[in-house]
């Protein structure tokens, strides 16, 4: 996973409500047995028309959010199917992090563990933020995450809280599973307790 | 699991208590112990990549019961072939993993195959006071079991395998009570789509709900099973009911649930899984069951619904200006006009199936619906039995031929058109009364339109040939 520490990157506004990983993600990319190819995928039926050229209309598709490293987005977030490749699809695409006022609960963890920093901010900061960043002189952010801080590109700044374990695991971009399995000798005299109080479980 | 406490908790509370190995933080982390998963051919090939990639071994391969159901086809006759070269990849993957890492299948030709959420309950492999986590947002649906369940994506797939743990943070406790009588013809799935309109679809984001009252005491665990399910529409990450009389005959013929002195033991502790008098709920919402009617969306969010006798709500009459262009933008998508009659729109399809509603009550009341009557003739219909358990049971009531004679295509199980990743996919334009949880855009194919509602409102259009009004057909029908 890369860390993430301080990025500068262009923002692109994306501020519906409730936009699901169906339409982040369409079903026919979802044929694959790994995680390869999933940049082609993303907001497919909103990014290309039917007869596959880009639909320029799309703010993926415009200059300069074409580039974007950060999406500032409506609320709910990632509702709907939990499949990751979503996540995946948007990191292959560039997206470092996504500013907004929430996300789905499925959608926030995937996230976290393909180090995607999702910021959480009140729905007027998300729309001053959209605002600015809707206009191409000032699309350009900057994120700072060890010192949790947003600057815009006249300079204004916004802080955000964010919990210090997943801050953590974002700077560092450490492998959870190899910091559980540290916990072995724990989990496993848990384990023993609970088939002992439960053993129709085991 | 159950030890005594001081301060009264909730039935949630009590479920993390007992799976909370340590605290990780201040702030509600925790690493939680998962008792069981269930893992399907979609989510879980790179999970399985994963460990082997690191040569890591799955903790405990009998906690994972693997059940192929998302991308096989559901053609009348049954064959283990997959047209699809990506789904057939996938399936085969998914058999070889679960052979490599000791894992059970439901492969497509198992007699007990179907769609994860049907299946894992109908075999007792859901059990109330567990912890259950899986990869699918349905993962809800146990629930109605008293189990708390709830859907993780492939990364925490891979986490759970090697360590049958998760990192978790703490939700917030909804309480959710649902008070009164339902009318006739109006059912479990009009509840919860009624819940999901007033909060809307984030309204539980955060939460877990506890969902309580007379009308949820007196839903059958089938019932209730459609409203833990559909709860992870309104955000809910969890959604649960405390364990009954019900709940225990449900499961006390089920294949794997305990059985003699062991079973005599569970359910004392199970008489124990209820919120403590006084436990704190951050949020109660309230619904009174007697005022709901059939509920139909009309957008491409589930929180977009009205009662059957309303209308396609006007997008000017909205003052926030953000919900404005959403509403907008789905009546585009929809191409439906403010102010139509919801009964009045025609439909080009109907599909009862998906783990919302395709288990044999489902199949029971579209059935009664239907009794000698048939589908419009430009309606294309189709049944997508829950699990090949629920088909064979059909097919034994009569049910099979019921459909069958009003014009249904009677197929085998699976996941089917509630997302289209098999070959049974709506073209663009085609508008679908569909029992599934999802009418997001291109849910059910590209361009296609997706109303949701109950398995007996959709028979009562796929008659009419568009949304109709399940109350209109005859109401001695409806109560026998
Ligand atoms: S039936 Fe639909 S919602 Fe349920 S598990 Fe299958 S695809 Fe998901």
């Amino acid at each position: 996973m890369e860390p993430f520490t301080n990025v500068r990157g262009v923002a692109a506004p994306m501020l519906s409500a409730n936009i699901d990983t169906d339409v982040i993600m369409p079903k026919q990319f979802l044929k694959g047995i790994d995680r390869s190819g999933l940049d082609s995928g993303v907001f497919h039926d909103l990014r290309f028309l039917p007869d596959g050229r880009k639909n320029p209309d799309f703010v993926l598709n415009r200059a300069p959010w074409c580039d974007a490293k950060f999406l500032v987005v409506g609320p709910n977030f990632g509702c709907g199917s939990s499949r990751e490749h979503a996540v995946w699809g948007l990191r292959q695409l560039g997206i470092r992090a996504l500013i907004g006022s929430s996300f789905a609960g499925i959608f926030f963890d995937n996230c976290k563990r393909n180090g995607v920093l999702l910021i959480e901010l009140t729905q007027e900061q998300v729309g001053d933020v959209g605002k600015a960043v809707s206009e191409e002189s000032t699309a350009l952010i900057e994120i700072d995450l060890p010192a949790q801080k947003i600057s815009l590109a006249d300079g204004a700044t916004l802080g955000f809280a964010i919990d210090d374990l997943r801050k953590d695991a974002l700077v560092s971009g450490l492998d959870a599973i190899g910091g559980t399995l540290k916990l072995s000798d724990e989990i496993e005299q848990f384990e023993r307790r609970h088939f002992a109080a439960h053993p129709w479980l085991s | 699991m159950f030890e005594d406490a001081k301060e009264p908790r909730t039935l949630y509370d009590k479920h993390i208590d007992s799976h909370t190995i340590r605290e990780l933080d201040e702030h509600g982390h925790v690493l939680l112990y998962i008792d069981r998963q269930v893992a399907n051919e979609y989510t879980s090939p790179q999970a399985f990549s994963g460990l082997r990639e690191a040569g890591r071994k799955v903790r405990r391969p009998s906690a994972t019961l693997g059940v192929v159901d998302h991308v096989n086809p559901t053609s009348p006759s049954r064959t283990a072939a997959v047209a699809d070269a990506g789904g057939a990849r996938q399936v085969s993957y998914f058999g070889q993993n679960c052979a490599e890492f000791g894992i059970e299948l439901f492969d497509i030709l198992d007699g007990r195959q179907g769609i994860e959420h049907v299946v894992a309950p109908e075999q007792g492999f859901i059990l109330p006071g567990m912890v259950i986590a899986a990869g699918d947002s349905h993962t809800t649906t146990y629930g109605a079991l008293g189990a708390f369940g709830f859907g993780i994506g492939t990364s925490e797939i891979e986490h759970l395998l090697a360590t049958q743990t998760l990192v978790y943070k703490k939700l917030k406790a909804m309480r959710v009570v649902v008070d009164g009588a339902l009318a006739p013809a109006v059912t479990s799935k009009d509840v919860i789509m009624a819940l999901i309109g007033r909060i809307g679809a984030s309204g539980a984001s955060g939460y877990a709900i506890e969902f309580c009252g007379s009308a949820i005491d007196a839903m059958s665990v089938e019932a209730r099973m459609t409203i833990c399910n559909m709860a992870v529409e309104a955000g809910a990450r969890g959604a649960f009911m405390a364990p009954d009389d019900k709940v225990y005959a449900y499961l006390a013929d089920k294949p794997r649930a305990p059985k003699g002195e062991m079973w005599t033991r569970a359910l004392a502790q199970w008489r124990e899984l209820y919120s403590d008098p006084g436990a704190h709920f951050d949020r109660v919402v309230t619904l009174d069951a007697a005022e709901l009617g059939p509920m139909v969306t009309w957008g491409t969010s589930p929180d977009q619904v009205v009662s059957i006798d309303g209308s396609v709500p006007d997008p000017q009459k909205e003052p926030d200006l953000l919900k404005r262009g959403d509403m907008q933008r789905a009546l585009r998508y929809m191409a439906l006009e403010p102010g139509t009659r919801l009964d009045t729109i025609p439909i080009t399809h109907a599909f009862i199936g998906s783990c919302t509603n395709s288990r044999i009550e489902d199949l029971r009341s579209a059935a009664r619906v239907l009794r000698g009557r048939a589908v419009a003739g430009h309606v294309r219909a189709m049944i997508v039995p829950g699990s090949t358990l629920v088909k064979r049971q059909a097919e034994e009531e009569g049910l099979a031929q019921q459909f069958i004679d009003a014009g249904f295509e009677w197929r085998q199980s699976g996941c089917s058109m509630c997302l289209a990743m098999n070959d049974d996919v709506l073209a663009p334009g085609d508008r679908c009364a569909s029992s599934t949880n999802r009418n997001f855009e291109g849910r059910q194919g590209a361009g296609a339109r997706t109303h949701l509602m109950s398995p007996a409102m959709v028979a009562a259009a796929a008659i009419a040939g568009r949304l109709a009004d399940v109350r209109e057909e005859d109401r001695a029908d409806l109560e026998d």
